[in-house]
């Protein structure tokens, strides 16, 4: 495909971020939370703004038909923000529903249409039992040929591994070494869904153990505790429950504006300098199941447009929807060369908060929780707290943090969004 | 057979004659599996309806304890997993299904590159109706 340089038409700004805590949240459905999200965001403008100002929303949901029986779900999102009448697109493209959303927000302002927009997303999904939880997530693949398989989600990236490991000799402690690093990030974010590291875990159980009069486990360290098939059970093999995102309930929405009003907001606007959106095809019909063409793409475009390189951007938030997840995307996006390095760049440390580029440093999906609507969103607004030092305990400190990007992936790959963010 | 559609429901109905059918691009000679109405590569919509003879090897497999609800009611579970896989076809194409007769208690020990035979199975059909899922269907899969 012949691919035109593509630029926005005008700048477009981010001045507010927030998020609703993410987790299992039953008594609260999806416009709740989107509500909780925005009263977050609306916090978050420096110098206060007046929220009837904003001109559309954009709404990522990847599942209310199934998880709530309820679909407009954007339209249920601008009543209970006080947003009505204002036009609300509802976006699904399955987990990467909000960043499209994001993306289409960004182009809203950029074609001059609005100037100010509120994009993000929701997903309430721990109402159903697992198994059709399974079935929901699993209607983002081509349900016709990939589930008629009977493939999961966690099925189609596990044999996205067996892949990997056949080529380069990828090994699945490997895999298991990303859940321990974004599980160690995790643990300082308070919204997170599990804020605890793997030790931590690993310590409640022997605890647990303990109090029941139960033999307690020997584990010597977080990787034996990781290997012990009654704590960490095979979901796909070769994916094992800490490989694997949980499913979590969750909203997360961001405030664009128009460059040339952006200061009127805040002292430390962030723009977006690079979008790139491209789709891909089932699993079987990619021509590698060892990287995601799609997201090659969309960092090329991304990329292309900012005018930067992957070595250009500080930090990362990366689309871990299961471990082998992270070592793709870590490649695709051009941080590691494809094959052991991606592999190994967790277990040595080079995508650590301190390493060389630190990668899901708000915990990743595993960690903070994969609200599939909401989670290219809740990847935006960590880079705006990280951006603007206002991470807290989880902070990145070595760097000056100008440049950040996020990779946010539908479905097994069949759409990828990667957008990069600037601090001038 | 150039008058038998290029559909996912003739595609089906082969599947249930117990015929793996792809789609053959008559202008460039591409092979579609599953079959499609439009080449990929030329962007045709001639195309013609060729059997593939079911041999092929595995190139990507996951053995899975927590499936859908198809599999779930087919008696699969975390102590009765099941094997899904992407065969490559000796004639090109990959296609996803389920792998029978690979050892799923020691997933370890299956191999990428094993040899296998297109089988049929039936199973109940992808739908969140109750009604409508229990409608038996035949599905393609793969014999190591």
């Amino acid at each position: 495909m012949t691919q035109r340089k593509r630029k926005l038409g005008r700048g477009v700004a981010m001045v507010g971020a927030g998020m609703s805590p993410f987790g299992i949240r039953p008594d609260v459905t999806n416009r709740e939370l989107f509500a909780e999200a925005f009263l977050d965001m609306v916090n978050s403008v420096d110098r206060g703004f007046d929220p009837q100002e904003i001109e559309a929303l954009y709404v990522g949901n990847c599942g209310a038909e199934m998880w709530e029986a309820q679909s407009v779900i954007g339209v249920l999102c601008a009543d209970i923000t006080g947003l009505t009448p204002r036009p609300a697109l509802k976006v699904e493209d399955a987990c990467a529903s909000s960043s499209v959303a994001v993306r289409e927000g960004i182009m809203g302002i950029a074609s001059g249409m609005y100037d100010m927009v509120l994009a993000g997303g929701t997903e309430k999904m721990s109402i159903l039992p697992t198994n059709w939880t399974t079935m929901a997530l699993a209607c983002g693949s081509d349900t016709t040929y990939e589930s008629a398989a009977g493939f999961t989600f966690p099925g189609l990236y596990a044999s996205m591994a067996t892949a990997h490991m056949e080529r380069y000799g990828t090994t699945h402690d490997d895999m298991l070494r990303v859940a321990i690093k974004n599980h160690s990030n995790g643990a300082l974010n308070p919204k997170a869904h599990f804020p605890k590291t793997i030790k931590n875990v690993m310590d409640m159980r022997k605890d647990q153990a303990e109090k029941k009069g139960k033999p307690v486990p020997s584990w010597a360290d977080e990787m034996e505790f990781l290997h012990d098939p009654r704590y960490n059970p095979v979901i796909a093999w070769p994916n094992t429950l800490f490989d694997c995102c949980p499913v979590t309930d969750g909203a997360a929405c961001i405030l664009l504006v128009a460059e040339e009003i952006a200061k009127n907001f805040t002292n430390i606007p962030l723009y977006i300098i690079g979008s790139g959106q491209a789709s891909g095809h089932n699993l079987h019909d990619r021509e590698t199941l060892t990287s995601i063409p799609a997201a090659k793409l969309a960092a090329q475009q991304a990329y292309e447009m900012a005018g930067v390189g992957p070595q250009d951007i500080k930090i990362a938030e990366v689309h871990d929807c299961f471990t082998i997840a992270e070592i793709m995307a870590i490649a695709d996006l051009g941080f590691f060369k494809e094959g052991k390095e991606a592999a190994t760049a967790a277990g040595e440390g080079k995508t650590a908060r301190d390493g060389v580029k630190p990668i899901n440093v708000s915990g990743g999906l595993k960690c903070k929780g994969h609200p599939v609507g909401a989670t290219g969103a809740a990847q935006v607004v960590e880079i705006f707290q990280q951006m603007r030092g206002e991470a807290g305990a989880r902070q990145v400190k070595n760097m000056d943090i100008n440049l950040a990007l996020n990779h946010n992936i539908g479905a097994h790959g069949t759409t990828a969004v990667v957008q990069i963010y600037e601090r001038r | 057979m150039k008058e038998i559609p290029f559909t996912i429901a003739s595609y089906d109905k082969f599947i249930e004659e117990k015929k793996l059918m792809a789609s053959k691009c008559v202008k460039c000679s591409a092979l579609w599996l599953p079959p499609r109405p439009i080449c990929l590569t030329c962007k045709s919509d001639a195309l013609e309806w060729i059997e593939l003879n079911g041999k092929g090897k595995l190139v990507a497999f996951t053995v899975i304890g927590v499936g859908p609800m198809p599999m779930i009611d087919a008696g699969y579970n975390r102590e009765n997993p099941y094997c899904s896989g992407i065969v490559e076809l000796e004639e090109g194409p990959r296609i996803s299904a389920q792998i029978l007769g690979v050892d799923v208690a020691h997933p370890e020990n299956i191999k990428i590159g094993t040899s296998l035979t297109a089988t049929f199975v039936e199973r109940g059909s992808w739908h969140f109706v109750e009604e409508l899922a229990k409608v038996k269907k035949t599905y393609l899969a793969f014999q190591a």
